[in-house]
């Protein structure tokens, strides 16, 4: 099966000051997800930059599959336009696209809804909650349905229960289209609750370190985080990470 | 702190000046020519009155057809400087310039220009001159406010330089874009003051002209109920300003939560 997008030997300079991030191999193929894990500054981010065609490698090369509309990216933010209604924000990729106005908040309502904001169709950002305004975030990124959708750190300013309950709610809505997905978090446990792929990061430069698969049913069952299962793969990670982070010391 | 607590405060504070001056005046018996007593300036005020409403009237009339205009030209310009570094800094010196140049000095040169049986002409431009850089730059401030990682996704949905601004740099200005015009629309009328001022009073009937001219007459009372006219004008532009920003502001941010 051909990637949805690659990374190929891909470095990154700082802007004169040595490479940042690289050499660095990744495949994403349709459907799966995949955690990026690993300390501030390993670049994970930039990857995520790389993966949607906003920065250029400055060696190496990065392949994409997905054209214009098809790739979608969520900040730790919500980035909602304030002077816009959340279903404005959403229809926003899709008028700048050439969709025609009214189509366009239609098919914004119903992504509002499928992210379970229907009736808050016209509340401002500022009106919304963290969480809600998230959502809209999701909605928006959804909007065009489409083949990448990359995250970054998405729940990462949001309190513990409104985070899982997101986390659960992507997952729903991946199963629903099945779209590859890239995010990228600081959390060991929430990579493993909704990935199916972990690649752990290290710094200086920023490396993919190891990888670590988990086999586990998607969506999850009920009770996941409680299984030997999950457990298992925390505790991989976290020695995965514990090694990488060791490994940047020497 | 409710609103009549938030108003006394202030009140109080003008009405003790106010109060010192008027006992300082009868007290050490001042003469009217040095300085008046403020009750002597209301006495001037309340004669003089529909004098002093016509020449506001002008003087506010030059401040904002001063200010529409510079509206227009700063914006475009603003709009210009935005859409690439090199342009804003081929224009950097030319705002500079307009920004430190005494507007005292151009009167005389922009009367010979505007032709003196047009000084009204050359007033609205000095004026325009002084309003200029507080609405020029609050405007390219605003330009270069949008979220950044909003840019990113107009990268990412790769919006056309039209579509990125109409529908992110522009709406993103607004509240860069009110603070200049609050500022400008204060020097607009400053500005307005001093042209009228400075060009002489070749045809001036502003409310510049009635504080000389009361003053050249030695009438200083009748010259300080000109100022407070002026004071007058300035301070319920600004509280009229307020008001639109505020709602203006209200609009662009959405309602509380």
């Amino acid at each position: 099966m051909a990637p949805v997008a690659a990374l190929e030997a891909v470095e990154v300079d700082y802007r004169g000051r040595g490479r940042a991030l690289g050499p660095v191999d990744f495949r994403l193929d349709p459907g799966e997800i995949v955690a990026l894990v690993g300390p501030s500054g390993c670049g994970k981010s930039t990857a995520l930059r790389l993966l949607a065609g906003l920065e250029a490698p400055s060696r190496g090369e990065v392949r994409r599959a997905a054209v214009r509309g098809e790739t979608s990216l969520v900040f730790q933010s919500p980035t909602l336009a304030p002077w816009l209604s959340a279903q404005a924000n959403v229809a926003l990729p899709l008028e700048l696209a050439g969709v025609a106005r009214a189509e366009a908040r239609a098919r914004a309502a119903e992504a509002l809804g499928r992210v379970g904001l229907a009736g808050a169709e016209r509340a401002r950002p500022s009106q919304l909650s963290g969480g809600m305004a998230m959502r809209a975030s999701l909605a928006r990124a959804l909007v065009t349905h489409p083949k990448v959708l990359l995250l970054d750190e998405p729940f990462a300013a949001l309190d513990e229960i409104t985070r899982r309950k997101l986390a659960d709610d992507v997952l729903g809505l991946w199963a629903a289209e099945r779209p590859a997905i890239v995010f990228v978090t600081h959390n060991v446990e929430e990579a493993v609750y909704m990935a199916s792929r972990i690649a752990v990061m290290s710094r200086g430069p920023g490396r993919i370190a190891g990888e670590a698969v988990v086999e586990a049913p998607a969506p999850r069952p009920p009770g996941f985080r409680t299984m030997a299962l999950f457990r298992d793969a925390v505790e991989r990670v976290s020695d995965l990470l514990a090694e990488a982070m060791a490994g940047e010391a020497a | 702190m409710n609103r009549f607590a938030g108003l006394l405060a202030p009140t109080l504070f003008v009405a003790a000046i106010l109060g010192v001056w008027e006992a300082a005046c009868r007290l050490f018996s001042v003469p009217p020519y040095f300085l008046p007593a403020p009750s002597a300036i209301v006495v001037a005020l309340a004669r003089h009155a529909p004098l002093l409403f016509v020449s506001a009237a002008r003087t506010l009339a030059t401040a904002l057809t001063a200010f529409g205009l510079v509206c227009v030209v700063a914006g475009v310009t603003a709009l210009a400087a935005a859409s690439s570094p090199t342009v804003e800094r081929a224009f950097r010196p030319v705002a500079i310039g307009l920004q430190v140049t005494p507007v005292v000095a151009l009167a005389p040169l922009f009367v010979i220009w505007a032709g003196v049986e047009h000084p009204e002409r050359a007033v609205i431009a000095l004026a325009a001159i002084v309003a200029f850089f507080p609405i020029y730059s609050g405007a390219l401030a605003g330009l270069k406010s949008a979220d950044p990682e909003l840019e990113r996704l107009f990268d990412l949905y790769e919006a056309s330089p039209w579509q990125r601004l109409a529908r992110l740099r522009v709406p993103s200005s607004a509240p860069h874009v009110l603070e200049g015009l609050k500022v400008g629309l204060g020097l607009a009328l400053v500005g307005a003051v001093i042209a009228e001022l400075a060009a002489g009073s070749g045809g001036s009937e502003g409310l510049a002209w009635r504080i000389s001219e009361a003053s050249h007459r030695l009438e200083i009372a009748q010259s300080f109920a000109a100022l407070a006219a002026l004071i007058f004008l300035a301070a319920g532009l600004h509280l009229l300003f307020q008001a639109a920003e505020r709602a203006a502001l209200g609009w662009w941010k959405g309602g509380p939560r």
